[in-house]
């Protein structure tokens, strides 16, 4: 006892120690480091797959939202004459040589189309200027400045200077400033995109609105039905619950093909509200191939997704709550209002904002039952990676939606609490 | 079963509940509650106890009979509009309000105004001694605090009644007990009527003027704590307030309020009829362990002893329990208290038993 009194006494409590003394903090760190290991290991394989299936390509695509070489790499002396002078400077002899023979051994290595297509998403019309003049290079002698303005004029034309200066760096914002329909004109300036070319913000605004919409059509009927879930007797509920998750275990494709069958002029609904006489053939609703189609097929699929967080978050919501605010007085409306909604909203958060943001990256069913009008973000994002094959264009489009809705969940976690969400 | 008094507060007149229309949960219940009056439900679950406070407080419709507040009957009435303060289980207090916004809520439905409200609050918490609480969370407070809370918050408005649903059994014995003398003094001091459920016979017997002790859907018994303590009218509420010995057996004399019952060992015992009216009839006669006695001078004259083995001693501090054999039945206990020179009784000593004939009672055989 008179031996650990005077340990106790010794030991300050800035180094405490083990028995054999060393220092605890290292001994508990020793004791503690096989397990850790342990488990590291078992979380790797996860780790590594993550790495390599999500953060990888990611990365990668959003790196390609910045960074273009398509000119850089095929087009080497011309890039370094636009080093070498400044902005501004006409285009001399040693600049067209330089052309001459980047068009030529592009040409040879069959890369000009790629050169073109690259230019040719700054100034339209310029990628056959590019194949074409490329078939003659090999045939180009020196003065190469008349050479190639023999081949074709087009080439003295200031802008396509300007804009071959803009695509010699690798590295560009100009994907992210079409994205948002802004373009860089001959001097550089940000400038707004020609009117017939400004697409891009129109479809953010829609998709943005749908994908609202959406939600809030979400709430309003996944609110009673998830209150009814969590009421209901088991027996009850249990039934209800494989009813709303039905859709889940179906295809998604045969999901919205069914929902062609019912909205389609000739569909279901349009003869169901024909036959009873409150339509004619004349007035058949266009219920499909539209904004419209869109909304009602998209908030058919997104409904579970809002549902299941709000049945978790009210399943534990003992009837006591709103028993207790009715006896003190409220109504029946206030008591929903004050006691139960608040209560709910951890769920309601977490469902709007699953629902939103999964709205606003679907693509199969707009580009289904869309038609034009019912045309998302994503399906232009689609559109450039298999049609335009503008992938950085489709990456920076990618990458401002992304930034959206990382912006969103900082708004809502600024505004509820990221620790108030409750997925399940 | 009811005494029906003209002047009761509350009225529950020939009330029958059915969940499913098959069976009844309350059969035929008639209670009428005075003003003032602290009265408690008292039965084992299912009893139909919490059944007949919720439709008291208005969540449950009664199937048939009509439940009269202050003279009117309020079986048409919304709960909102009853304003009768209640207790939950588990105290129902709001999470996502903090302490002094629970007890704002009642009063700021009812449209009172800030400062009057405030001054109400405090005045509340005060009475249950949080008033430094007033900030806190639900979820900040223990359960005993949440329990002072949940009380403040039922009696903020006034309400001439209270009701609550087992207010206490969530707490530890210890803060139960001291809740129990809280709440009663709260309810001695402002003058309220009370409707208290509980299926713990303790707190019962501590807090109640009277007991309603509720079982299959009925009143097996309503009177003041001693009567039903003392005088149970049946075996179920014998058997249900406090510990009690058992013997069952056969009348073989009734005269001048004394009966004279036979074990099937054919002992005789002595007992006050109270279920029994004729010779022959078969009775379960109720002891409490206290009452019965082994030492000759302390039992009256006459008094007829039954032959015990004691089986088994056991030392509680301050009293000693002891089991014995009695009438082939080794599960008959006796209770006494640990004054000085108590004897400590030897398991397989053999005593003579029996109690005064006021002490036992000849009840209907269960």
């Amino acid at each position: 006892m008179a031996d650990a009194t005077a340990d106790l006494a010794g030991a300050s409590p800035a180094k405490l120690t083990t028995a054999d003394g060393r220092p605890l903090k290292s001994a508990l760190a020793r004791a503690q480091a096989k397990a850790r290991r342990r488990a590291f290991l078992l979380v790797l394989p996860l780790l590594l797959f993550i790495v390599l299936t999500f953060i990888l390509p990611i990365g990668q695509m959003l790196h390609r939202s910045i960074f273009n070489d398509g000119f850089a790499a095929n087009m080497p002396q011309l890039t370094q004459w636009f080093v070498d002078n400044p902005v501004g400077t006409e285009p001399d002899e040693s600049a067209y040589a330089a052309l001459a023979a980047d068009l030529k051994s592009a040409a040879e290595a069959k890369t000009i189309g790629v050169v073109g297509t690259r230019v040719n998403y700054e100034m339209s019309g310029t990628r056959s200027l590019f194949t074409s003049t490329g078939r003659k290079a090999k045939n180009f002698e020196p003065p190469y400045m008349q050479a190639v303005l023999e081949a074709d004029d087009k080439w003295a034309d200031p802008q396509l200077w300007g804009t071959m200066r803009q695509v010699s760096d690798a590295y560009t914002a100009n994907f992210f400033l079409a994205a948002v329909d802004l373009a860089r004109d001959t001097e550089g300036k940000i400038v707004q995109a020609p009117e017939d070319r400004r697409v891009y913000v129109m479809l953010f605004e829609r998709t943005f609105l749908i994908a609202g919409l959406i939600t809030f059509l979400c709430l309003l009927l996944g609110f009673p039905i998830a209150h009814l879930l969590a009421t209901l007797p088991l027996r009850y509920s249990n039934l209800l619950m494989i009813l709303v998750l039905l859709p889940f275990w179906t295809s998604l494709l045969v999901r919205t093909t069914s929902w062609i069958v019912l909205l389609q002029g000739q569909g279901v609904v349009n003869n169901t509200l024909v036959a009873t006489g409150i339509l004619t053939d004349d007035t058949r609703i266009q219920m499909i191939y539209n904004q419209m189609g869109t909304i009602i097929a998209m908030t058919h699929i997104l409904l579970p997704f809002m549902i299941l967080p709000l049945y978790s978050v009210m399943r534990p919501i003992p009837p006591s709550y709103v028993r207790a605010a009715r006896s003190l007085g409220a109504s029946s409306w206030t008591a929903f209002r004050r006691i139960y909604l608040p209560q709910t909203l951890p769920g309601i958060g977490a469902g709007a904002l699953l629902v939103f943001i999964l709205g606003v990256g679907y693509y199969i069913t707009p580009a289904l039952v869309g038609g034009a009008s019912g045309q998302l973000i994503s399906n232009l994002i689609a559109f450039h990676m298999q049609d335009s094959l503008n992938w950085s264009l489709a990456a920076a489009i990618a990458a401002v939606l992304l930034a959206a809705v990382l912006v969103l969940y900082w708004l809502y976690d600024r505004l509820i609490g990221i620790d108030n969400l409750k997925l399940g | 079963m009811a005494d029906t008094r003209a002047d009761g507060f509350v009225v529950f007149d020939h009330v029958q509940k059915s969940y499913d229309g098959e069976t009844l949960v309350v059969k035929d219940l008639n209670l009428d509650i005075a003003k003032g009056e602290f009265l408690t439900m008292l039965g084992p679950s299912g009893s139909g106890k919490t059944t007949c406070l919720m439709m008291l407080a208005g969540f449950e419709t009664a199937t048939h009979g009509e439940i009269k507040l202050d003279g009117k009957p309020i079986n048409t009435v919304p709960p909102h509009k009853r304003g009768i303060g209640m207790v939950f289980q588990n105290y129902a207090l709001f999470p996502h309000m903090t302490v002094g916004e629970n007890l704002g809520f009642p009063l700021e439905v009812r449209g009172m105004g800030k400062s009057d409200r405030e001054a109400k609050i405090k005045r509340a918490l005060d009475m249950v001694q949080m008033g430094a609480f007033i900030n806190r969370r639900p979820a900040q407070l223990s359960g005993g605090q949440q329990q002072r809370i949940a009380l403040a918050r039922a009696l903020v408005f006034d309400p001439q009644l209270v009701l609550m649903d087992e207010p206490l059994g969530a707490l530890d014995k210890q803060l139960r007990e001291h809740m129990q003398f809280e709440i009663k003094h709260l309810h001695d001091s402002l003058g309220i009527t009370v409707v208290y459920v509980t299926h713990d016979q303790g707190e019962a017997l501590t807090m109640s003027d009277r007991i309603a002790v509720f079982n299959d859907g009925r009143i097996q018994q309503l009177a003041p704590p001693s009567e039903l303590y003392e005088r149970p009218k049946n075996s179920f509420v014998a058997g249900f307030i406090g510990e009690n010995n058992k013997l069952l057996g056969v009348v073989e004399d009734i005269a001048d309020g004394r009966a004279l019952v036979r074990l099937p060992t054919g002992e005789l015992i002595d007992a006050t009829p109270v279920n029994v009216a004729r010779k022959g009839q078969k009775t379960l006669v109720s002891v409490r362990p206290e009452r019965v006695e082994y030492k000759p001078e302390l039992l009256p004259e006459g008094a007829h002893t039954l032959e015990a083995e004691v089986m088994e001693f056991i030392y509680m501090g301050d009293i000693f329990r002891t089991r014995v054999r009695v009438a082939g039945s080794d599960d008959f206990v006796m209770k006494s208290r640990n004054t000085l020179g108590q004897r400590v009784l030897q398991p397989g000593e053999k005593i003579r038993i029996g109690w005064a004939p006021e002490d036992a009672r000849a009840l209907d055989p269960l």
